[in-house]
């Protein structure tokens, strides 16, 4: 980066000169007149800003488990079994336990639809079709989560009941997985309704993944005698795996915080059940539906804790699912 | 030859799958959409948009205090949200290039993630506990604060978009770089800008968790923003896990209205994209 001089503004610094890829544009970072620093200075402020909104969120969930602290073991609560508020004995397993159940079956349900979906889009659907399914896919991501919660309570839930949930016990029956009362609320209705609302999520960033695998890639299995799906399987999905991993962390992270939809079809009871058909809870739909009614301060400050599991949980998928993206993305720069 | 054959079975045989996997994800819309229309559309009338929700099996209630108490809101959370988000994107797109910069938008990207009922919970730190009751603000906190992060990384792509060429005209007659940014780079970015924020509205208006303890919920109208506040999303949710099939039915025809509220919001953010000048540079 030492070689060429700066293109604009002769007074700008070296260090500061555009990175290749960069428009031509040079910011100076040494603003000549007044207006011109005050306007540097307003736009950090308020990009700092959101660092302080962070900041506040944190520190405001921390204070709110305040009363907890000094009263509750930290591992106690992550691994207790009982969640019993009037006898203050706080476990948040069956939570943990609930909210994982859902997301892992989500994502095992989701994941093959939306690399499907991701591939057809970029490999193989015809330029006319492609606007319309990213449109109907994003019709999907914009249904408010309520709306996904009163179809499931009513269309998903019986229909479980009825048809699917007796249809698996019968053919897969000797598995703990689908033994019990057909119920229709429990993780298995939470779980589908979850697939369908984090299927957008995982498919669109796995379309940006695809799209930036070099062209040459494909071009040079193709010649050498592959067929498209040969080319897909062995030049372009290799070259997408980390993407795609970070489209799924994505997706999980989003399942994990989904409240309303799940609240309304888990049938919220804090069990810990083998079985799909069972009901269950989940860190969200237990503090959707105590938080405002919680009685004593370390009902709350417990209530506050799990949120600041789900936080903890969340920030971590997220930072490593956009780690991941961003390194797929720079590697492809390097290929040209 | 039967080797070759094969293969091509094998790529056929994927080929349609993925095709498959179109239709199978687009199910679920094409049923939710149609049942929320069918179930819904019998329920509406005039007087829903207008009146107050009536104990079960009285004739006649409507939403009219949870359309008003989501719009009231929303309303609130652009006070809160829209300075900082907007204001962070636009220091993301003119200013984000160095390390701060990248800072600062790998943590919105990363609380872009964090639920919507973590961020509710922290606006009842912030504000029911010291007022000591739910309210309006509350509510409002919540929405604006889960609308940052978002808003901020739109902002800043759409920002983003405006071409280069344009910025430099600009400096090279000598203008000062905040005059370039705010009369040249920020007026042509407009449309962007208020694209984004429509999305932002949009899914604002469609959230519940944050509001189930920060706004409540209230049987009648409300304008004070120390009130609890009555919304579109928690009278869906109050009414869909009731008991009662009149109230089920209401369920389902405020839903077709958050639907179209929140439809309409999406569309016109994207007509505006379309025609706005930013599209024809990309």
């Amino acid at each position: 980066m030492e070689g060429p001089p700066p293109l604009l503004l002769p007074d700008s610094d070296n260090a500061t000169a555009a990175r290749p890829g960069d428009a031509l544009v040079a910011t100076p970072h040494r603003p000549r007149n007044l207006g011109d620093r005050l306007w540097a200075a307003g736009l950090v402020s308020l990009g700092g800003g959101l660092a302080v909104v962070a900041g506040v969120i944190v520190l405001a969930l921390g204070r709110l488990t305040t009363p907890l602290v000094g009263r509750v073991h930290l591992l106690e609560f992550l691994k207790g079994q009982d969640w019993d508020p009037v006898a203050a004995s706080f476990g948040a397993l069956p939570f943990i336990y609930g909210t994982l159940v859902t997301s892992l079956l989500a994502i095992v349900v989701a994941l093959p639809i939306s690399v499907g979906l991701a591939i057809f889009m970029v490999e193989i659907a015809p330029k006319g079709l492609r606007p319309i399914v990213s449109f109907l896919i994003e019709t999907l991501a914009a249904i408010p989560s309520v709306v996904y919660g009163l179809w499931g309570l009513f269309v998903l839930v019986p229909w479980l009941r009825q048809t699917v949930e007796p249809a698996l016990a019968r053919v897969l029956g000797f598995l703990p997985l689908f033994q019990g009362p057909p119920i229709g609320l429990g993780f298995l209705a939470a779980g589908l309704i979850l697939a369908v609302m984090i299927l957008p999520t995982i498919a669109s960033v796995t379309i940006e993944v695809l799209k930036t695998v070099p062209i040459s890639l494909r071009e040079a299995a193709l010649v050498l005698g592959a067929t498209r799906w040969e080319a897909i399987r062995l030049a372009v999905l290799p070259h997408a795996r980390a993407g795609i991993m970070g489209a799924t962390l994505l997706g999980l992270g989003r399942a994990l915080g989904e409240t309303m939809a799940v609240t309304m079809v888990i049938g919220n009871t804090p069990e810990i059940h083998a079985s799909l058909f069972a009901t269950g809870y989940t860190l969200p739909s237990v503090i959707a539906n105590e938080f405002a009614e919680a009685t004593s301060g370390e009902h709350m400050a417990a209530l506050a804790g799990l949120a600041l599991v789900l936080f903890g949980l969340s920030v971590l998928l997220n930072a490593a699912a956009r780690l991941l993206v961003k390194a797929v993305k720079a590697a492809t720069g390097s290929f040209g | 030859m039967t080797q070759l054959a094969r293969r091509h079975a094998v790529n056929a045989a994927m080929t349609l799958l993925t095709g498959l996997a179109v239709v199978v994800a687009l199910i679920p819309l094409a049923l939710l959409l149609w049942l929320v229309v069918s179930k819904g559309a019998s329920g509406l009338s005039w007087s829903f948009f207008t009146n107050l929700p009536t104990p079960v099996g009285e004739p006649g209630g409507g939403i009219g205090n949870a359309l008003l108490g989501t719009l009231y809101l929303v309303g609130l959370a652009c006070l809160v949200g829209l300075p900082l988000g907007v204001g962070a994107g636009v220091f993301l797109a003119e200013r984000g290039d160095g390390r701060f910069g990248s800072f600062i938008r790998f943590t919105a990207e990363v609380l872009s993630g964090v639920p919507s009922i973590v961020v509710g919970i922290v606006a009842y730190g912030l504000v029911v506990v010291p007022m000591k009751r739910f309210s309006a603000l509350a509510g409002g906190v919540a929405l604006g604060l889960l609308m940052v992060p978002t808003l901020a990384r739109t902002t800043e792509e759409l920002v983003r978009l405006v071409p280069g060429s344009l910025r430099e005209a600009s400096l090279a007659l000598g203008i000062p770089q905040w005059k370039t940014s705010l009369r040249v780079v920020l007026r042509t970015a407009l449309g962007g800008v208020i694209t984004a924020v429509l999305l932002a509205v949009a899914r604002a208006a469609g959230e519940t968790a944050p509001l189930l303890f920060t706004a409540l919920n209230n049987q009648y109208w409300n304008f004070a923003p120390d009130q609890p506040t009555a919304s579109l999303t928690v009278q869906i949710y109050n009414y869909a896990i009731s008991p009662y099939e009149d109230w089920h039915q209401k369920a389902w025809t405020a839903a077709l209205v958050l639907l179209i509220l929140v439809g309409a919001l999406n569309l016109t953010a994207r007509f505006l994209t379309r025609s706005g000048l930013t599209r024809e540079q990309r």
